[in-house]
């Protein structure tokens, strides 16, 4: 199979240097590093926003930028769409124009037929057609703008950032759009990202950046077992956030039961009625490994998984380990000692106890 | 209202709005593309430019009138190429008042319309060039509209600039009623004659009138185009 992105470049930025090459051919191609790695310049530089002092990039087999051919692809021909950071739609139009407006110029026959209504049912924007941006909310403009991207029919959709400039709140409300973009629309995504979290809940291939290097590329979870999570994003509240519907209420202990991919969890009594969707989040720090079904723990919610990746050994003796439960990722936190102690490996089948789950909101 | 104004007076409003609406419109492609290349371009004699356009702000009226009449007139460089090829004499005509108004304005047209082009937020232009605008597409839809409140600002100000127009205007066109006196003209040539302050009144009142139903179109429509471009 094609890569989807190739890059190798060499890009000068005042005394910083931009040095990186990598190729995917993943769904979500995740760019995870601290802010001033060069994530961003790395993807300015595949929506063709700067030129690279040189290198290639080539995309789903077409050069966009080869220095030594003199090949430079200008950004409004490149059919890559760009969620930025802040959404960037035009005040002067609605949001219907500002939808449309990239559909004036994408090619009558493109095949990733993001058509209008779908796009409005995809993100649940409808009923903001008729608005002008400066009357929408944060999470609403950056639904839109991530609209607009996708009716401008790209065979590549960039992602900078895009939840960064929200809160909690909102982020929780865009993250399964994107999840919903990533599994239904057939456009591959390059998705910058700061967070954990974010990562590894929604990267399928992860390229980590450093000082302006990739110093890793591959599967998420063989580049986590490589690298560690903690280690590289200096994140403490690492956790993973879990995709749950409400199955019903067990009424003699005010408990309300979740089903999630992973398994039914069980949490403090919500308000919620039965078949409502949530989301929860659970710390690294909460989940605790057995080899075997534990017997005779106090903890409620115990998952089986199969270990993706272990990280390198934090400072401090903290290892993070990456589990598969039923297809969801789940962060867990432990001190190498526990790892040697209970001989784990990626492949090792196990059970996540977890101590803590916190709803997140629908 | 034609009892309370002489037909001479009448003829001198005509011609003033006439030539100052005149040469708003006509600068008004000069001014955006200077106003573009000031705000965005980046070459060699951009200062020279700059200056050059800025001239006619510091210099005094009177010394832009002559020069005008210098090269515009009939025996002009410019003005004897334009007269044996277009057929355009400027020289005591309404149209060389409209340049001499139009020169005088041009500055205040372009200051006003780089500001806005300066405001306007590159990052937009890129938003729209990776959905696939060109950069002439992007000017036109995205930068135009973003800086019209400045450019509506702009003509007004060249419009009120060109209305009280004085200097210049008589320099090179001189004060022929009915083909190059305007308002400002006509009230000084009242207050040259006995028993004109009346008329120089009346053409005053008129004057502050125009000044200031321009400046309330002004505010009205960068009202109506700021709601609707309201930035986030």
């Amino acid at each position: 199979m094609n890569p989807v992105i190739e890059i190798a470049i060499r890009h000068r930025l005042g005394t910083f240097e931009l040095d990186a090459s990598f190729a995917s051919t993943g769904r979500l191609t995740a760019l995870f590093g601290r802010s001033g790695s060069g994530k961003t310049s790395l993807v300015n530089i595949i929506g063709g926003l700067i030129a690279p002092t040189e290198g290639r990039v080539v995309i789903d087999g077409q050069v966009l930028v080869d220095t030594q051919a003199g090949v430079f692809v200008p950004k409004h021909r490149r059919r890559i769409g760009y969620v930025f950071q802040e959404a960037r739609l035009f005040p002067h139009l609605t949001v219907r124009q500002n939808l449309l407006f990239g559909r004036w110029f994408a090619p009558r026959d493109a095949t990733t037929g993001s058509e209008l209504p779908g796009v409005l049912d995809l993100l649940g924007i409808g009923h903001l057609l008729e608005r002008r941006p400066g009357a929408l909310s944060g999470g609403e403009k950056q639904r839109v703008a991530i609209g607009r991207a996708l009716l401008s029919k790209p065979r590549l959709l960039l992602m900078d950032e895009p939840l960064a400039s929200l809160d909690e709140a909102r982020k929780a409300e865009i993250l399964p759009y994107i999840e919903r973009l990533r599994d239904e629309i057939g456009v591959p995504i390059v998705y910058v990202s700061h967070s954990v979290a974010e990562v590894v809940r929604l990267a399928t291939t992860l390229v980590t950046v450093d000082q302006g290097r990739v110093t890793a590329c591959g599967s998420t979870g063989e580049v986590m077992s490589r690298l560690g999570v903690g280690g590289l994003s200096g994140a403490v509240e690492a956790g993973s956030i879990i995709e749950a519907r409400v199955a019903g209420h067990d009424e003699d202990y005010d408990l309300t039961r979740l089903a999630t991919r992973a398994g039914t969890l069980q949490v403090a009594r919500s308000a919620m009625p039965p078949g409502g969707r949530v989301r929860v989040r659970i710390l690294a720090s909460d989940v605790l490994i057995s080899l075997g079904p534990p017997v005779g723990v106090s903890a409620l919610n115990v998952l089986p998984g199969r270990i993706m990746g272990i990280g390198e050994r934090a400072t401090g003796g903290a290892v993070e380990l990456l589990i598969d439960c039923g297809g969801e990722k789940l962060l867990a936190r432990l001190t190498a000692k526990s790892v040697d102690a209970l001989g784990l490996a990626p492949g090792s089948a196990v059970h996540a106890v977890i101590k803590s789950v916190s709803i997140e909101g629908p | 209202m034609s009892d309370w104004l002489s037909p001479e007076e009448w003829t001198a409003v005509r011609l003033s709005l006439i030539v100052a609406t005149t040469a708003m419109l006509a600068s008004l492609p000069f001014g955006l593309a200077v106003a573009w290349l000031l705000a965005r371009g980046r070459f060699w004699g951009k200062s020279i430019l700059d200056a050059v356009v800025h001239l006619p702000l510091i210099m005094p009226p009177v010394v832009t009138g002559y020069l005008l009449l210098i090269w515009f007139g009939r025996r002009g460089p410019v003005g004897q190429f334009l007269d044996e090829y277009f057929g355009i004499v400027l020289s005591f005509r309404w149209t060389g008042a409209v340049l001499a108004s139009a020169v005088m304005g041009f500055p205040l047209m372009v200051r006003a319309i780089r500001l806005s082009i300066e405001a306007v937020d590159r990052k937009l232009e890129d938003a729209a060039g990776t959905l696939g605008a060109n950069p002439s597409y992007v000017f036109l839809v995205v930068t135009l509209p973003l800086c019209l409140p400045g450019i509506l600002v702009g003509m007004i100000l060249c419009f009120a600039k060109a209305m009280g127009e004085f200097g210049a205007t008589i320099t090179f066109v001189s004060n022929i009623p009915g083909e190059t006196q305007t308002l400002p003209s006509a009230i000084y040539t009242f207050t040259q004659v006995p028993n004109g302050d009346a008329g120089a009144m009346r053409l005053t009142l008129i004057s502050i009138a125009i000044s200031v139903a321009a400046l309330f179109v002004s505010e009205w429509l960068a009202r109506l185009v700021g709601r609707r471009i309201a930035v986030e």
